[in-house]
């Protein structure tokens, strides 16, 4: 995945720049309104690493379904005749997905391009990306929950294991945060 | 009766196919607002770690305090019932080793999955390649969760718990208290930004201090409110529900509960309200003995968790106590709640007619109160106690109906 991979030179749409983020805190409310909507309505929260759990069990499901049968944990979302997509954390994901793209087009900040600190190159960044990615979702799976489903809806709640969880985020990245600030800075 | 959240999102999803919808435009929402914030780009995420730029915290601290507040603003006003609401069960030790985790996941990759999820449909490489490892990630843990399944299932699981019920505090209080933690933050991070990202704070928008005014006016609004309580959650639904005690729908008799007890596809839970030393002199096989003044702390558990095939049957002496921790359960939204008609002194009257040691009470007996007395306090060791259900062949009219759940956790992020 890191070979070819395109440098930072920006491929945008032609003569536009990009529009600036919005103030944090109005971003922040905006969220919280819709957060406070999805439990209104549909009791639950907010959730991206749990789309992406069942996205990842629909696959296997097509490529080995005997399996499926016999891991526990895929068990109760793919097991049988389960559906594994068939859970609201799906066409959250896929939403985000959509709402992502049509703010980014909108704004002028969709480009294909691989954003980094100025002092490593863009294979570093990648393979970084992915082990990070990794890293998260597997802690996601572990607690049950990433920034979206544990710590802003158990956060929005009040749930006590969601906020002893975001604590825990934080504390994990601040204390790695130095021995990594060549990859930032 | 708060009529949110909407009856159709606690039945399955798959009945009303709309509803997926609904939760589609909830993450388009989700998604653009998170790239209009700018997480979509990880320099601005990952700057958070270094106090040059904490739009993170900003932005999530926000997004916490302001549907905390609606949250409970709207649970106050009795426009939404709580008990209703997903509160993520508290999973200690897996939280805590997790949370650590994903901290190292977000400072070594610049994303956590939602963010991630906009950054790559705006076609950032990086976090194209951060959902990749992201699936990779999910994909990990389902395959070798199984050594440790009893430890991520069981270390330090409270259920259900709140702030509220750590800190013993009020719904209203522990809002104002995580709204002025928030807002302390709020003052900090631009401290810092000002220190170390060397930013001109003194054109920052002077909006930001309503908006901070209107929140703490809210939780104090809250507090002033109060959540309601269970007499006032009875008293929004006892119309409805007083038609249901009187039209006999939902006590179910002893045959009914002897046959259900039998069937596999139902999980039959038995709650035997009475006295301990009632309890003691004779009970039901496999009920548990719950006082119907400790009742209230089960609700917690019973919220979390409710299943699909989840039948709850209370008994009493008679039907006076079961009628009351029904009238509970029913303010307090478990569903499946039935009571057991006649009582134990029904049951006792059909299963232990022949039991030479059960001798029913000559003379009159108050309401509630055994109508017999026992050679010994035998619990559940009489015959009576678990009669074998093809011994007997008893006519009833069917009152249990599943109403199919959706579970409440459901997945998502959990």
């Amino acid at each position: 995945m890191t070979t070819a991979a395109p440098n930072t030179t920006r491929k945008g749409l032609p003569g536009r720049t990009p529009k600036p983020y919005v103030h944090p805190y109005l971003g922040g409310a905006l969220l919280g309104l819709v957060l406070f909507l999805a439990f209104l309505l549909t009791r639950n929260g907010l959730g991206a690493s749990g789309g992406l759990n069942r996205l990842t069990a629909a696959v296997e499901d097509l490529v080995v379904p005997g399996h499926i049968d016999r891991t526990p944990y895929l068990l109760k979302m793919a097991g049988g005749s389960l559906n594994p997509l068939d859970d609201w954390s799906v066409p959250v994901f896929i939403g985000a997905l959509f709402g992502g793209m049509v703010s980014g087009l909108l704004s002028g900040r969709t480009k294909l391009e691989i954003i980094k600190g100025p002092n490593i190159s863009n294979r570093t960044r990648l393979i970084m990306a992915f082990i990070g990615g990794v890293f998260f979702a597997y802690g996601a799976r572990m607690a049950r929950g990433c920034t979206s489903g544990q710590a802003l809806s158990g956060g929005a709640t009040l749930s006590a294991g969601s906020w002893v969880l975001m604590m825990c985020i934080f504390a994990g990245a601040y204390a790695l945060a130095y021995f990594v600030r060549r990859l930032w800075n | 009766m708060p009529i949110f959240p909407l009856q159709v999102f606690l039945e399955p999803l798959a009945d009303h196919p709309w509803t997926y919808l609904v939760f589609g435009l909830i993450g388009f929402a989700f998604g653009f607002v998170l790239e209009i914030s700018g997480f979509g780009n990880s320099k601005k995420l990952a700057a958070q770690f270094y106090f040059k730029d904490l739009t993170v915290l900003k932005v999530m601290f926000t997004a916490i305090v302001t549907g905390m507040v609606l949250i409970f603003l709207s649970s106050a006003l009795g426009i939404l019932n709580f008990n209703l609401v997903y509160v993520p069960e508290t999973h200690l030790w897996p939280g805590i080793v997790g949370g650590l985790i994903m901290g190292v996941g977000f400072v070594v990759g610049g994303f956590c999955p939602g963010t991630s999820i906009v950054s790559a449909s705006t076609l950032k490489v990086d976090g194209i390649v951060f959902v990749l490892g992201a699936a990779v990630g999910v994909w990990a843990f389902g395959e070798s969760v199984q050594p440790f399944w009893n430890w991520w299932n069981q270390s330090g699981y409270y259920g259900r718990v709140t702030l509220m019920d750590v800190f013993h505090l009020s719904t209203g209080w522990v809002v104002l208290l995580v709204v002025l933690m928030a807002l302390f933050m709020f003052w900090g991070s631009e401290k810092l930004e000002k220190i170390i990202g060397k930013r001109d704070m003194s054109r920052e928008p002077k909006l930001r201090l309503i908006g901070a005014a209107t929140l703490v006016v809210l939780a104090v609004a809250i507090i002033l409110i109060g959540q309601p309580t269970a007499t006032e959650k009875w008293a929004s639904i006892s119309t409805v529900k007083t038609a249901a005690l009187a039209d006999r729908t939902v006590q179910v008799h002893p045959g009914e509960l002897l046959a259900s007890l039998a069937n596999q596809k139902l999980n039959v839970v038995m709650l035997d309200v009475r006295s301990e030393a009632d309890y003691n002199l004779f009970h039901i096989q496999d009920a548990q003995n719950v006082p119907l003044e400790k009742i209230n702390t089960l609700i917690p558990v019973l919220i979390t968790e409710s299943s699909a095939n989840k039948v709850i049957v209370l008994m009493s002496n008679d039907e006076g106590a079961a009628t009351d921790a029904w009238k509970i359960m029913q303010a307090e939204s478990v569903p499946n709640v039935y009571i057991l008609e006649g009582g134990i002194n029904q049951w006792i009257s059909i299963f232990g007619a022949t039991d030479a040691s059960i001798l029913p009470i000559e003379g009159s007996v108050p309401d509630d109160q055994l109508r017999y007395t026992f050679g010994a306090a035998l619990g559940d060791r009489y015959e009576a106690c678990s009669p074998a259900p093809y011994e007997w062949n008893l006519d009833y009219t069917p009152k249990i109906e599943l109403k199919l759940q959706r579970s409440p956790s459901g997945g998502g992020c959990g």
